[in-house]
């Protein structure tokens, strides 16, 4: 009996490898852990070194629309006003993801309710394909077609905020799409059955029961859409023009916090005012992009069903 | 910038490593980081070296001027390229740094061909930078809209124009900005009158540079200091180089490579300068 117990409670060869594999995950996911929190304490300290080692005031930094590192303003603050490259970061942001909206989540319809074999053999390919081309092939892509294409309709030089948002459209219009399809495919079955049982047409079943039952799951997909554009530096910075200038409308050359990052960091040096405001511009994204991400978690507790 | 140096250190680390099961050569390398103007000509310059020197390696990178001086004021690499001088750029301890000035570039405006204008004055050049005169027609060419675009702020090819066109406390306006000679050329020449700037070896066929009162923008007139935007392209080493480093200092201020290398990727070889500038941009005649 006692041999018997011994065998089943003591260490076997199986279990010391299970205790193995549980070491090896462990040290790996907090390996992962201690990068990310490094990371976060790494943006943050260096960005808000802005304030506390020049002494630059945060509301000045955030309101101020008048972009100059390295120069100083009639008051003797240096100018480093952000608030041009917050506005161009949402504008293309949000008008990206209303543009791209419409567009995924018919899709998504389109490959989930209508033609569902269509949508798997075909539509579903051609939509992960997109997601594998590389920004810069986005950007040079604006560059030569979309810049010359609005120049030759509004004059001016092309480059802008209406550019840089059709570019982004491309860009997060897969990774829309193919969340969204993943939201409607997680409708269960029975619903759209019901729905058809008591007599609603296929439309009506869709607007009314598969739409509405997936809307977390939908909004998600646009949240994530929209953390993916305020992020995308590359293709941006090629086609916005990059002037530290207030956007007065859409086709006049604007930036982007990230395309005023990218080309700011490798002319600047460590521990200056001109790199340090650049990794306060890198804050606010860090910022943005965890707010993205706690949106997405509330939605989808939010809205889940019951 | 952490990143870039650990990953650099990985990429040693694993030379090392590899190099342990290699022949028995001496392998031995250094690092050169900074200006990516000068990068082309470093990178080709190098890979030569290497080629005549078995198991000696020149790492380049480029990153910018700015990169370039704060990584060797660290000492964290062994050579820092840069387009302006050190004292130039803030926050740098220049007490330890040692100036090698490899060679000169040559800087033109350029536009886009089609405004009619193809001389100009430095007078106007400056207006036009300062948003004072804001189309062609006021310089007797066609009636179209001037744009500006510059280079990123703190680029080493911006702080030259800009020493040169505009005057003590001036400052250009805020405008288009783009990181890389190569998208300035490419906007420039597909944008109806954009003028920007860019150093010769950039110009092509699908660009105007513009002659400034008269002058034309050519290497003889650099170097008999007759066009005047122009500046050197620096390689510091913190205090006077040693071994390796050293040597490809020396190798590339040989006569070998400034008269055929340098030429070839479109700089000017600082021997054959007829004119020399300080720091505060005084010309100095050579004798």
């Amino acid at each position: 009996m006692e041999e018997i117990q011994a065998r089943l409670l003591g260490n076997s060869k199986k279990g010391r490898l299970e205790k193995l594999g549980k070491m090896i995950s462990f040290i790996c996911i907090a390996i992962i852990v201690l990068v990310v929190v490094s990371i976060l304490y790494f943006v943050t300290s260096k960005g808000l070194a802005t304030f506390f080692t020049d002494g630059v005031s945060f509301w000045a930094f955030l309101t101020g629309s008048v972009w100059n590192p390295g120069n100083v303003g009639e008051n003797g603050q240096p100018l480093v006003g952000a608030l041009p490259m917050i506005t161009g970061s949402f504008l293309v942001t949000l008008l990206s993801a209303v543009l791209a909206t419409p567009f995924a989540i018919g899709a998504a319809i389109f490959m989930t309710e209508i033609s569902p074999t269509t949508g798997k053999r075909i539509l579903q390919p051609v939509v992960e394909l997109l997601v594998g081309i590389p920004s810069v092939v986005y950007g040079f892509i604006g560059l030569t077609v979309i810049v010359p294409f609005f120049r030759s309709i509004f004059g001016g030089t092309g480059f802008g905020i209406l550019s840089a948002t059709l570019v982004l459209f491309v860009m997060i219009l897969p990774t829309v799409t193919s969340m969204a399809v993943d939201a409607l495919n997680a409708v269960p079955r029975y619903y759209r059955e019901a729905s058809l049982a008591m007599g609603a047409t296929r439309w009506q079943t869709i607007y009314k029961v598969v739409l509405r039952s997936a809307t977390p799951g939908l909004l998600t997909a646009v949240v994530f859409g929209m953390a993916r554009a305020f992020g995308e530096a590359l293709a941006v910075q090629m086609v916005i023009g990059n002037a530290a200038l207030m956007p007065t409308d859409l086709i006049t050359p604007a930036s982007t916090l990230t395309s005023i990052l990218t080309m700011g960091m490798g002319n600047t040096v460590m521990g200056t005012l001109e790199n340090n405001v650049l990794w306060s511009l890198a804050l606010i994204l860090m910022v943005m992009a965890l707010f993205f991400n706690i949106l997405t978690r509330w939605i989808g507790k939010k809205g889940a069903i019951k | 910038m952490k990143l870039k140096n650990s990953g650099l250190m990985l990429i040693i680390a694993l030379g090392f490593a590899l190099t342990a099961c290699g022949p028995v050569v001496e392998q031995e390398s250094i690092t050169v980081v900074g200006s990516t103007a000068l990068q082309p000509l470093v990178e080709a310059a190098g890979e030569q070296y290497g080629a005549e020197n078995a198991g000696k390696f020149i790492n380049v990178q480029g990153g910018g001027s700015g990169t370039g001086l704060s990584q060797i004021a660290a000492d964290a690499v062994d050579i820092g390229n840069s387009d302006i001088f050190a004292e130039e750029k803030e926050g740098i301890d220049v007490s330890k740094l040692v100036d090698h000035r490899v060679a000169v570039v040559g800087i033109t405006p350029i536009v886009t061909p089609g405004t009619g204008v193809t001389d100009i004055s430095l007078e106007e050049l400056n207006k036009i930078f300062r948003g004072e005169i804001t189309n062609w027609s006021e310089l007797g060419g066609k009636d179209l809209t001037i744009t500006v675009l510059n280079r990123a702020s703190g680029s080493g090819t911006r702080a030259t124009f800009e020493q040169w066109v505009l005057e003590e406390g001036q400052k250009s306006i805020i405008t288009q900005e783009q990181e890389s000679s190569g998208t300035v050329r490419q906007i420039v020449a597909s944008t109806p009158g954009t003028i920007s700037y860019v150093g010769f070896s950039y110009v092509n066929e699908d660009v105007v540079a513009f002659s400034i009162d008269g002058v034309e923008p050519t290497v003889e007139n650099v170097k008999t200091g007759d066009w005047v935007i122009w500046s050197y392209e620096h390689m510091y080493t913190n205090g006077e180089p040693t071994g390796l480093t050293k040597d490809f200092l020396e190798y590339i201020l040989s006569d070998e490579v400034q008269s055929t290398l340098i030429e070839a990727v479109g700089y000017i070889p600082t021997s054959q300068m007829e004119v020399e500038r300080d720091i505060e941009g005084n010309r100095i005649p050579v004798e």
